[in-house]
């Protein structure tokens, strides 16, 4: 495999780490805040707290090792990227910023605050909605080079329905990924209720979570033929993705697998993503930054092969240990110690 | 008052100098946080396995609160240093296209660090009642080790800045040639290394040690506190010994590889031999030294070692390559803190092991007290120094810092939303830390716990 391909598909993967993580937690911190206004907190914040508070930093580190990994393997990247969206980039850094501490405050602070919990809930809708907008820009369009200048386009991002179509899809995704989530954890935990109230939830973000799929590919087919034509050529890809939505959301109705379920959901989110990502290539920034030109130099891209290699053997382990503390130790998750 | 309007007015626009301040003070801020995650679990390791090996539950509370209180700061070092993180590339994308082709594998493994250390955070702080003692105190190795290896390896990222290494320049602005080992451990690397990590340890101990003299002070009697000095002390001292050797080295590093920003902090003009050492004083317009102290043949020896030995003056550099000559207040209150903290925790031990007098006499206490923050102090000045002192240069020869800067037009509104978030974050994190341990006295845990006192 070439260097830059196996760049490429590790941040790709890590990134869909992120994906899959960070909805749970963002969704759940809307979860728990929108229980607390419909006086349902005392059923589901149990559960969520449980799975929550061990793992929340795990969760930020996907996400620091994306950007500072795509830095490394492709450094135009920051240029181009850097320079564009220093604005956007610094409002998704703020409210970043913003949930990660007040979570932490709220949480093993001394008291639940209710301007704590809605910050927590509020940005979980928001900074997914702002990190997609550069999956957006990534399509090209919106970032412009005029002579020696990088010129970020904020009005046309704006207003394309294109870029409202992905902000729409992941905040769906997000709640999707989440309930289907905290259900089968709650059911792990023998807590009916919770998990009632998880279900009813994760069947209802289902159905707009495939409308977004879909306004996304016919708003997509718009902006960028021929990044649309290619994606066809992966169409199978969407049409696995679309199986595996379709067997979760049989389980999960009938009640039955809930962890199989989850994995299915899973499934989906990776064969849509990389779908996306592999007909996205060669460009990181269209029609500027292709992963062969922005590529580091050899050495020192093998040598973050190496590190990556070498760090996936102390991180493996410990993410296993960590799994099987928090999520696969049955006495933990249903409240002994 | 008008040119300073025009100033005032120029800057404002200008994304360099925003660019500067946003930069400073994101750094200034997260070096707080991540100077605690760093020490701070030494000390939670030392007291568990103390206690363990004591049966003596005071530590293991001790331990248990410290742990309480470093989450919240581990949490505000997470999104301040996820910060940095993201805006070097929004507000230096030149500097990190050129370093990142040489310099990305420590960020890259620091981002590992993070990971061994988050992992085994989340584990130690939900398995006090899970594990047995033993184990659950070594789970606490894992985030020393992740912890302290963030901190070396984005200081070497700042030591390359200092004295780049490990590639060939090739027409002024292509980089050829690359040994990203061989940047990582470029010279100034291993004194740097040295000095923050046992600067971030000394740290740690005054401000754990502070918290228990300041409850002493306030009237407070059981020997959880007296322990908690006792301990925190002993370490206190050695690692303030350690940070004025790796001090004293970084000096000897600067005399060889960055003359320049030592005669800065001395205001050493003439290059000479027997070099005296300057403490204090002012300069008048001709750059002539006032009011100072003269340690003679001091500099030399400090910066080489040896009296006789000749120290490279600053105008044997062009005037637009000197940095700000006022690092050399920056300098002096650094080392002069250094001495301090030698002194305090010296004292106590001295008077606690020989038993002459009384060690918890309240001016010993408030000593240990003002120590906490006065460490914090001379991380902020020793880092300050550090990158001004570097100036212009933003990777020294090769990359001046108005070369690497956006050229964006936004970095103010930026500037006023960080510096809110900043000041919110501070304000609410000390507010939260006060409360959770006012609400939750040891007096009171110990009784729970039914702990003897
Ligand atoms: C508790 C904090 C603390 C204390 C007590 C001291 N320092 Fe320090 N010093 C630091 C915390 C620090 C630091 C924050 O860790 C710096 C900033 C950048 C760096 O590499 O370390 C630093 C930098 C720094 C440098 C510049 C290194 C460079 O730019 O490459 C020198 C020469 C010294 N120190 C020397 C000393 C001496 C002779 C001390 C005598 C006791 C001393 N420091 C006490
Ligand atoms: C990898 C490590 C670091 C990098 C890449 C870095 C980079 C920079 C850059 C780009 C600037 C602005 C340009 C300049 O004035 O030189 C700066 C300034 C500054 N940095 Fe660092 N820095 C690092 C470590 C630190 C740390 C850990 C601190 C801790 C407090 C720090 C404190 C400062 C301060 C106070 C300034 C302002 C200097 C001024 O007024 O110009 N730096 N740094
Ligand atoms: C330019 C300089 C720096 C950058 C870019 C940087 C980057 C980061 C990032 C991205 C994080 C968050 C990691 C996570 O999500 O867990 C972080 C946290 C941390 N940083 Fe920094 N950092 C810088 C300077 C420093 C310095 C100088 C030290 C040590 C003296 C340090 C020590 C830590 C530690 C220990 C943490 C973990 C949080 C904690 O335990 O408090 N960092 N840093």
């Amino acid at each position: 495999m070439h260097l830059e391909m196996i760049g490429i598909t590790v941040l790709w993967t890590f990134l869909y780490g992120y994906l899959i993580v960070a909805s749970i937690d963002f969704g759940a911190g809307f979860f728990s805040y929108y229980s607390m206004l419909t006086k349902q907190e005392h059923i589901i914040n149990k559960v969520i707290d449980r799975y929550l508070s061990p793992v929340w930093e795990v969760t930020n580190v996907f996400l620091v090792f994306f950007f500072v990994g795509i830095v490394g393997f492709f450094p135009d990247t920051a240029y181009y990227y850097g320079t564009a969206l220093l604005l956007p980039g610094g409002i998704a850094l703020l409210l970043l910023s913003i949930r990660g501490s007040f979570y932490a405050f709220a949480n093993y602070g001394a008291r639940k605050s209710k301007t704590y919990l809605f910050l927590y809930g509020m940005t979980g809708l928001f900074i997914p909605a702002s990190l997609s907008t550069v999956l957006t820009i990534s399509e090209g369009g919106f970032i412009e080079k005029r002579g020696e200048h990088i010129v970020f386009l904020p009005w046309e991002l704006f207003t394309s329905p294109y870029s409202w179509a992905v902000v729409f899809l992941a905040i769906v995704s997000i709640l999707f990924i989440s309930a289907s989530f905290l259900t089968y954890y709650a059911y792990k935990a023998k807590d009916r209720p919770a998990m009632e109230i998880l279900r009813t939830y994760a069947l209802s973000w289902s159905g707009p979570t495939i409308v977004a799929s879909f306004l996304v590919f016919v708003s997509l087919a718009r902006h960028n033929p021929q990044h649309f034509a290619r994606l066809m050529d992966y169409a199978w890809m969407f049409g696995l993705s679309l199986l595996f939505f379709l067997g979760a959301v049989y389980l999960i109705w009938r009640k039955r697998s809930l962890g199989w379920a989850f994995v299915l959901v899973m499934f989906q989110f990776a064969a849509a993503f990389y779908g996306y990502g592999v007909s996205h290539l060669p460009y990181l920034l269209y029609p500027y930054v292709t992963v062969h030109s922005a590529l580091t130099n050899t050495t020192m891209g093998w040598a973050l092969v190496g590190a990556f290699i070498a760090g996936l053997f102390l991180l493996v382990p410990s993410l296993i240990l960590l799994l099987r503390l928090f999520l696969f130790s049955a006495k933990y998750v249903q409240g002994g110690k | 008052m008008k040119a300073i309007l025009v100033w005032i007015g120029g800057s404002i626009m200008d994304p360099l100098i925003l660019s500067r301040i946003l930069t400073a003070e994101t750094l200034g801020f997260h070096i707080i946080w991540a100077t605690i995650g760093v020490g701070v679990p030494i000390f939670i390791f030392l007291a568990e396995g103390w206690g363990i090996y004591k049966k003596d539950p005071h530590y293991i509370l001790m331990a248990r609160r410290w742990t309480r209180g470093f989450v919240i700061t581990v949490a505000v070092g997470v999104v301040t240093g996820t910060s940095i993180g993201l805006m070097l590339s929004l507000l230096w994308p030149r500097f990190m296209q050129l370093a990142g082709n040489v310099i990305s594998l420590p960020l890259f493994l620091e981002t590992f660090a993070f990971f061994f250390e988050a992992i085994f955070l989340g584990i130690y702080l939900y398995t006090w009642d899970r594990f047995k003692p033993i184990i659950h105190w070594l789970t606490c190795i894992p985030i020393i080790v992740g912890s302290s290896l963030s901190a070396v390896f984005i200081t070497t990222v700042n030591a390359f800045m200092n004295t780049p290494a490990g590639f060939t320049l090739k027409n002024g602005n292509t980089l050829t040639n690359l040994r990203p080992l061989e940047a990582m451990m470029n010279p100034a690397t291993p004194t740097k290394v040295a000095h923050v990590l046992s600067s971030a340890y000394v740290t740690a101990a005054f401000l754990l040690g502070g918290i228990a003299a300041y409850a002493i002070m306030r009237g407070r009697t059981e020997a959880y506190y007296k322990k908690a000095v006792k301990l925190t002390m002993i370490g206190g001292l050695i690692l303030s010994l350690a940070t004025a050797i790796a001090g004293d080295l970084s000096g000897k590093f600067l005399a060889e590889y960055q003359p320049e920003k030592l005669a800065a902090a001395e205001w050493h003009f003439e290059t000479q031999k027997r070099a005296p050492l300057i403490v204090g004083g002012y300069l008048d317009e001709n750059n002539q030294v006032r009011g100072a102290i003269k340690i003679p043949l001091a500099l030399s020896i400090l910066a080489k070692g040896d009296p006789n030995a000749e120290i490279t003056g600053l105008n044997d550099v062009p005037k637009e390559l000197w940095p700000p000559l006022y690092v050399h207040y920056l300098f002096d209150g650094m080392v002069g803190i250094g001495f301090y903290l030698i002194f305090i925790s010296g004292l106590f031990l001295a008077l606690w092991i020989w038993k002459r007098g009384n060690p918890w006499h309240p001016w010993v206490m408030a000593g240990i007290v003002l120590a906490a923050p006065l460490s914090f102090v001379a991380i902020e000045l020793g880092w300050i120094y550090a990158e001004v002192g570097r100036q212009p240069w933003m990777i020294r020869g090769i990359m001046k810092v108005s070369e690497g800067v956006t050229t964006s037009e936004q970095v103010g509104l930026l500037l006023t939303l960080f510096t809110m978030l900043y000041v919110a974050l501070a304000v609410i994190a000390t507010s939260v830390l006060i409360r959770m341990f006012r609400k939750n006295h040891p007096e009171k845990e110990l009784e729970e716990r039914r702990i003897i006192l």
